[in-house]
């Protein structure tokens, strides 16, 4: 990690209570432009001074982006909710605890007091090389820096690369994907909504973002739809201690059962590409098929040779775990 | 206007990432700028010359030349290089810059894998130039200097002295020839070394190989000069290519001929050498119903 300066640079703030002014802000600032939420990743880096936005747009006194508002059609939260507020929401609890539990493994209690849902998914890579200021791609560099031979990527993508070898940090991220959810983005040209796993951005597309969030742009709200509610959950965050880390890898699964026989399926990994990945093939593998470990084994077997997962340096690790993760996220999902 | 993309290494050294972005513009602008002011200046001059006399054509055999109704430019393989050459730029064009100007897709992979095709386009070019064809038909002698000064001071000073005729390939042609080799050559050089970077088909990204990060700095440079430089090229030679003064060049590209006509009113029989001198030299007419089959790459 570089060295916190705590010394951020200069900025605008501004503090719209509308969504449409922060727009404006946005729009105006373009890329000079800072979106703040919680805050959290946003003040590591203004303290390291690698990010020096010209005005940061905090989005706390936004009302309209708060809150849990349920109805028969599934739920909406706002992108500003705090996590605790997600991982405590009773009608959640109740109907797509995937969402919760994955929200109460995020960092701890202060954070996740202060950190948003809309915060988690949006958040940077905590590839260190990136982070530390280094010019990598994702810098706007020509060089990744944990893809050589002799680099530190342990925690590096095993799938998804291009350029880049980092990560997507989100413990929400799967969970929203296993559960159908739609991510509501509005802009100067107006709302739009797209399905979850379309959010996030592959480095082949644009090295520079991890989200299809263009300058102008805010993730307004969550969209999770009733066809999951109630069904049977999974979620596994695999990380290097037991609190306050991020994930080594996450799985996350949402199966229907018709008796004995899986029905329906959706499952998601993260923390093995730079994006959030679905396992089409696998839910499609899975269907009409009994639970077993068997199945399981054959499914997070699946999974690695459908992504075409290459380890790298020191993350050879990550084929077993993400092998595994999808085995016990078919054969332990919980009604 | 920046010319240059900079960032500071791990050391704290600053070091060259690549071309600014605005030399992307600057080079559009500069293309476009100049197929604007060529139309104006043909335009002036079209209406200046509406009120001469149109040029009487000689007839084709005055030199004592037997020249065949169609004579052939480029033969088939030239024209299949020639697409080739040109999807391969295009697509490499496109995916160069259309995601700088956020028109976003999955580029990386189909601008290296067309840089493979455009690479192995030029080989076959200097190779098939080089056994087959003459290669120093590309090279600038002094008739062509005499020429392009003409042409030149006829731009300059408003003159219409009939410039000499040409042999194959007019002096503007081998200009853009040799500009577009140069910048293509630069490009894929430098495109080939980058390709250690990435993973590809040969082997995984190997970024810290062969050079240091300033080193590397000067290839993404070169790469960048290269590319952008193919943006003028690409758009004025397009542009010259549909100009309909142009057509009876353009169409020999698809169909491989031109007329007796064009060639007799364009090129000197003496320096592009398609037929059969006559023994008498008397201007008698040849056999029109013929067609050179690959002496219209012959040189003398």
């Amino acid at each position: 990690m570089a060295i916190i300066r705590d010394m951020i640079s200069g900025f605008e703030l501004f503090q719209p209570t509308a969504v449409d002014d922060a727009i404006e802000l946005l729009s105006r600032y373009g890329d000079e432009g800072w979106v703040l939420s919680g805050g959290l990743d946003s003040f590591d880096w203004f303290k390291d001074r690698i990010k020096k936005p010209a005005a940061v747009v905090d989005l706390g006194n936004v009302k309209e982006l708060k809150g849990v508002r349920t109805s028969t059609d599934g739920v909406e939260i706002g992108a500003m909710t705090t996590v605790t507020e997600v991982a405590k929401h009773p009608h959640l609890l109740e109907n797509y605890s995937i969402l919760t539990k994955a929200a109460s493994h995020i960092a701890t209690p202060q954070i996740r007091n202060r950190g948003t849902l809309g915060g988690n998914l949006s958040q940077d890579t905590r590839c260190w090389y990136y982070r530390s200021g280094w010019p990598c791609y994702r810098a706007g560099g020509n060089v990744c820096y944990a893809g050589t031979p002799t680099s530190m990527n342990r925690e590096h993508c095993i799938t998804g690369a291009s350029r880049c070898v980092a990560v997507n940090p989100s413990d929400t991220a799967p969970a929203l994907i296993a559960l159908g959810a739609q991510f509501v983005i509005r802009g100067p040209k107006g709302e739009k909504v797209v399905e979850a796993q379309d959010y996030f951005m592959s480095p082949a597309v644009d090295i520079q973002r991890m989200t299809v969030l263009k300058a102008d742009e805010l993730l307004t709200a969550i969209r999770i739809p009733a066809t999951w509610s109630g069904a049977g959950f999974y979620y596994e965050k695999m990380e290097d201690r037991k609190a306050w880390d991020f994930a080594l890898m996450s799985v996350a699964s949402a199966i229907k059962m018709s008796g004995e026989i899986i029905e329906d399926a959706r499952l998601a990994v993260n923390g093995v590409a730079p994006f959030p990945v679905r396992l089409e093939v696998v839910e499609s593998f899975i269907k009409g098929k009994e639970p077993t470990d068997e199945l399981g084994m054959a499914a997070g077997q699946l999974a690695l040779s459908t992504t075409n997962a290459q380890p790298l340096r020191h993350n050879a690790f990550k084929l077993p775990l993400m092998r595994n993760l999808v085995r016990r996220s078919i054969r332990g999902m919980e009604g | 206007m920046e010319l240059w993309r900079k960032l500071a290494n791990p050391w704290g050294q600053e070091v060259l990432i690549g071309i600014s972005w605005d030399l992307m513009w600057a080079a559009l602008v500069f293309g476009l700028g100049f197929v604007a002011v060529h139309c104006v200046w043909t335009y002036a001059r079209s209406n200046a010359d509406s009120g001469s006399d149109p040029v009487e054509l000689e007839p084709h055999s005055s030199k004592g030349w037997n020249l065949p109704v169609k004579i052939l430019r480029h033969a088939m393989s030239e024209r299949v290089f020639h697409w080739l050459m040109s999807v391969a730029m295009i697509v490499l064009l496109v995916t160069a810059f259309f995601p700088i100007v956020g028109v976003q897709f999955a580029w990386v992979e189909i601008h290296w894998i067309a840089g493979l095709v455009l690479t192995a386009t030029i080989l076959y070019h200097i190779i098939h130039a080089t056994v087959w064809q003459n290669f120093w038909a590309m090279w600038i002698d002094k008739n062509d200097i005499d020429a392009g000064k003409l042409e030149l001071n006829n731009i300059l000073s408003n003159n219409e002295e009939e410039a000499p005729k040409t042999g194959k390939y007019p002096v503007d042609h081998k200009l853009f020839h040799h500009a577009a080799s140069v910048a293509g050559l630069l490009a894929i050089a430098t495109g080939l070394l980058m390709m250690l970077r990435i993973d590809t088909w040969f082997g995984p990204a190997g970024p810290d190989r062969f050079f240091s990060d300033a080193q590397w700095g000067v290839v993404y440079v070169l790469h960048g000069l290269g590319g952008v430089g193919l943006i003028t090229l690409v758009v004025t030679h397009i542009y010259f290519a549909v100009r309909p003064d142009k057509w009876w060049i353009t169409k020999s590209m698809f169909f491989g001929w031109i007329t007796r006509d064009d060639y007799l009113k364009h090129h000197d029989p003496e320096r592009w050498v398609v037929g059969e001198k006559e023994a008498s030299e008397q201007g008698v007419a040849s056999n029109d119903s013929g067609f050179t089959h690959g002496e219209g790459n012959s040189f003398r």
